[in-house]
């Protein structure tokens, strides 16, 4: 059992590590790679499931690593239930996302480095998951930063790609350094880094809000809150199945999982609660906000992604790290889900702006209803799996203004006013999504589409079709969690596991169901008024504010980016006018000086006459004056 | 202020001003006529001394010798007779120095003696001079006459037509 | 007698020869000029003959001390010098005249010091 929980991220990385010894390059080779990657992802699927099946108590393993000091570094995991919850989760979109990345990059070169750094990826990811050590824990964290990056800048053909993969390492790592300090504080106040003894430890209240407030950085970080949300967006340069993995499932819920393994930590401190709770509801509204005048398909489902996540870190906000968890779930499927599908538009139509889709819905009736299935769990209809955990959400928020619980009053209506609007405004955006693209009269192709790995970009087809097998199964697989998992909270193993309280349907539902029909409505009453128009043009004068994200990119560019850019330019200034030039320097000075020194010696005659009489002038001063003075 | 300190500031302003004009005239003739003027204002100063032997020699040897040479050379180089304006180099850092020389012994020696009255000497004769320079000073005497010897092979040597042949140049002039 | 009055002469002459060194430019006028200064020297020589003397006026000298009878160092060395000042004159005029044959000029800031200056 210990050994099946080691080898649960062992495992894909190291098929991960063996990929990145692969060549990259043709046919023979690449079926070797895709074997491996898709081997990795089924082994670990293959693991979880068996250890979900025989333990009921959380299961333990470790052995000490490293000690700096007196802090010993141990190789610990542990996983309960919950955790192998997520980590099946994980596994389930990681080999939906590797079936799928066969076909969608059939004509990539560089494959097997793909498959391999998507291995990597799962393995680090599950790292997070299973480790029972926040040093092991910050290991799988940075691996999975440093694969996003790899990732996101796949495509070289794409110049925004780079680009987008430096901000995003960037601006995680600024929250990683928090999330660095956050796990020295606690490690440091608890005298090892275990997580159950860092958790059992009574931690002094300052030194403990203070670690806590820096591990909230991390968790903003990776799992793009407000103010480090800047970097999702522009991440949708990678490849689609790479968003679907990375930005939708695992690594934006692992900050979230973070919080939810430190819970009793920030149980105790209202203060974390409140800042977490303002970071959600800010980044929920914004999120969906900025979701409802994309013109990208990839776009608004990334925002769609901030948003969603503002619902999880409000749900711990209002103490509630079981609706949080349950929402990761499910939000894993129907976003992964909707992020393959995207995938498969794309592939068929050869671009990603919604302003050049139409009436896909007879074309593609597989990925059609994959987006039914997506949008409706996103938006919370019932009885898709988004629905009940939404509820969850909200019901605990609602819990939270009763008060009672550590968290502050005040937040809990920050967050459940936020939540409840972040329900209409959803509703509108994925009505809009499903409008825009799939009804309405098919635009034609024209010449500049090309995007990606496609087809269409090469050879353009009559007409849009559904993608091929390798490409749907994934689909379909992920399709019945989307829709069926919100019922797996009538389980009782799994409401056990996650904590959850028992689903009951109460009158409180009905107030998000009107929220639901309203916002659906108004975006379909606009569709119907002018069909084929874009319904966000109704949004008016805010409309370029929301699809360039309340320009908080300029924000940031404005407040970091340059003061930083102007610093680095001054510092390598100092560095070549000062501290090179004194080193230089000293060689020209001295060569100055002796060629200087030779000219003087070159002098003709008369001048050294008068050179050698001022000298002995001058001597013959000194002298006299020493003299006189002596 | 007695008949000798008449004598000496008289020789003195004479020797001081006719060097005064050796170095400032145009003329190279009259420069070396000057010269003549000084040298033998010094030799009264030596007389009134009381250095007899030391005054003849220098009349001999730097009035009717070195000067006759250096006029000779004057010749030899085709000076103009009359005045030329390319004697001169830039005059502030000759007279910087010169002036600072000058005026620094001058003020150093002067402190050193201020007004002090000293009594003249017996007279240098030459059979005085004779028994120190054959007596004590005999070994530099000898080397002396050696560097003579030096110095007038030296010259011989160094008037040479032939000298300037190495570089190609034709050896007659 | 004052001894300060030749002292100061030849301070004063020995300024002139430095002048006149750095001023002058023909060589011979030079050497004039250095003539005026060996002949200061001179001067001072034989004047201190005079008060080195008379400062030891009241000390008692020792047997031994004077051999050859009262020195008269000053002079002599005057004489040195101007056997010496009729050497250098002679070797010097013997290179001037030389240069001249070379350089047709005896301008002493036209002397080549370096062979890249020789060949213009």
């Amino acid at each position: 059992m210990k050994a099946l929980l080691v080898a649960l991220p062992a495992a894909p990385l190291l098929a991960g590590l063996l990929g990145l010894l692969l060549p990259p390059g043709d046919t023979g080779r690449r079926r070797f790679a895709a074997a491996l990657g898709v081997a990795g992802a089924a082994v670990a699927l293959v693991l979880t499931v068996m250890l979900l099946a025989a333990a009921d108590d959380p299961v333990q393993t470790g052995a000490r690593w490293v000690s700096l000091g007196d802090l010993d570094v141990t190789l610990t995991f542990s996983a309960g239930r919950a955790a192998l919850y997520v980590a099946l989760a994980v596994t389930v979109v990681a080999l939906a996302v590797q079936v799928y990345s066969i076909a969608y990059l059939h004509d990539d070169p560089r494959y097997a480095p793909y498959a391999a750094q998507v291995s990597l990826f799962t393995g680090a990811m599950l790292l997070v998951v299973t480790s029972g050590d926040l040093i092991l824990l910050l290991v799988g964290w940075e691996v999975m930063g440093a694969c996003s990056y790899l990732l996101i800048g796949h495509d070289r053909r794409l110049p925004e790609a780079p680009a987008a993969a430096v901000k995003a390492f960037l601006v995680t790592r600024v929250g990683d350094v928090g999330f660095l300090l956050g796990i020295a504080i606690l490690g440091v106040s608890a005298g090892s880094f275990r997580i159950a003894d860092v958790l059992a430890h009574e931690h002094e209240a300052g030194p403990l809000l203070a670690a806590l407030l820096l591990v909230l950085a991390g968790v903003a970080g990776k799992s793009a809150q407000f103010p480090l949300h800047t970097w999702l967006p522009d991440a949708m340069a990678g490849p689609t199945p790479i968003s679907a993995l990375i930005h939708a499932a695992t690594m934006v819920a692992a900050g979230v999982y973070v919080v939810f393994r430190l819970f009793p930590l920030f149980e105790s401190s209202p203060t974390a609660l409140a800042v977490l709770g303002v970071m959600a509801a800010v980044t929920l509204l914004l999120g969906a906000l900025s979701a409802t005048a994309q013109d990208d398909l990839k776009r608004v489902l990334a925002w769609s992604t901030v948003s969603q996540i503002g619902y999880m870190t409000g749900a711990l906000a209002v103490g509630s790290p079981a609706a949080a968890l349950f929402h990761l779930l499910t939000h894993a499927a129907f976003k992964a889900l909707l992020f393959l599908a995207a995938g498969a538009v794309i592939h068929a139509v050869g671009t990603n702006l919604l302003s050049r889709m139409g009436g896909l819905r007879e074309h593609l009736p597989v990925t059609f209803w994959s987006f039914v299935v997506g949008l409706g769990a996103l938006a919370g209809l019932p009885p898709l799996a988004g629905f009940w955990s939404k509820e969850n959400v909200l019901i605990a928020a609602a819990h939270a203004t009763e008060g009672g619980t550590t968290t502050p009053v005040w937040v809990g209506w920050v967050v459940w006013s936020a939540a409840l609007a972040g329900v209409a405004v959803t509703a509108w955006y994925a009505t809009r999504l499903l409008l825009r693209a799939f009804f309405g009269v098919a635009r034609p192709p024209t010449a500049d589409w090309h995007v990606g790995f496609d087809d269409a970009a090469y050879a353009r087809p009559d007409t849009p079709h559904d993608p091929p097998a390798l490409m749907r199964w994934p689909l379909l697989v992920l399709a019945v969690p989307a829709a069926l998992l919100g019922l797996a909270a009538f389980l009782p193993g799994f409401r056990t596991a996650l904590e959850l309280d028992e689903p009951h349907l109460e009158v409180a539902i009905v107030l998000p169901l009107v929220l639901l029909a309203l916002g659906a409505g108004a975006a379909w009453w606009q569709w119907r008024a002018a069909p084929g128009a874009d319904p966000a043009l109704a949004l008016g004068r805010l409309r370029p504010l929301f699809a360039a994200g309340f320009h908080l990119d300029a924000v940031q560019d404005r407040l970091v980016v340059r003061p930083v850019r102007a610093l680095a330019n001054a510092v390598r200034a100092v560095d070549e006018r000062v501290v090179d030039a004194a080193v230089e320097g000293t060689g020209v000075a001295t060569t100055r000086a002796g060629t200087l020194l030779a000219t003087a010696h070159r002098a003709a005659l008369p001048r050294a006459a008068v050179a050698v009489f001022t000298g002995a002038l001058l001597l013959g001063v000194a002298a006299a004056i020493y003299g006189v003075a002596s | 202020m007695t008949v000798a300190d008449a004598l000496l500031l008289a020789l003195g302003v004479i020797a001081v001003g006719s060097g005064a004009l050796v170095v400032t005239s145009t003329h190279l003739v009259r420069a070396g006529l000057y010269l003549v003027i000084s040298l033998g204002a010094i030799a009264g100063l030596y007389l009134v001394l009381g250095a007899e032997l030391v005054a003849w020699v220098q009349v001999l040897v730097y009035v009717g010798a070195v000067v006759v040479l250096l006029l000779f050379a004057v010749m030899l180089t085709r000076a103009p007779i009359g005045p030329s304006d390319d004697l001169d180099r830039p005059a502030w850092p000759a007279l910087l120095v010169g002036a600072g020389v000058g005026l620094g012994l001058a003020v150093l020696l002067a402190d050193a003696f201020r007004w002090t009255v000293y009594a003249l000497p017996e007279p240098g004769t030459a059979q005085r001079m004779g028994e120190q320079i054959f007596g004590g000073w005999v070994l530099p005497f000898e080397i002396i006459s050696i560097l003579l010897l030096a110095a007038l092979i030296g010259a011989i040597v160094l008037s040479r037509p032939d000298i300037g042949a190495r570089t190609g140049e034709p050896a007659e002039d | 007698m004052h001894a300060v009055i030749p002292y100061v002469t030849a301070a004063l002459l020995f300024g002139l020869g430095v002048y006149g060194v750095l001023r002058r430019r023909n060589a011979i006028l030079v050497l004039m000029a250095v003539e005026l200064m060996l002949n200061a020297v001179n001067l001072i020589l034989v004047t201190a003959d005079v008060t080195v003397r008379a400062a030891l006026d009241r000390v008692q000298i020792e047997a031994w001390a004077y051999p050859n009878g009262e020195p008269y160092s000053g002079g002599v060395f005057a004489l040195f010098v101007i056997v010496l000042a009729a050497a250098e004159v002679g070797v010097g005029l013997a290179i001037v005249l030389q240069f001249y044959r070379l350089r047709q000029a005896v301008a002493v800031d036209e002397v080549a010091l370096h062979a890249d200056e020789a060949v213009r």
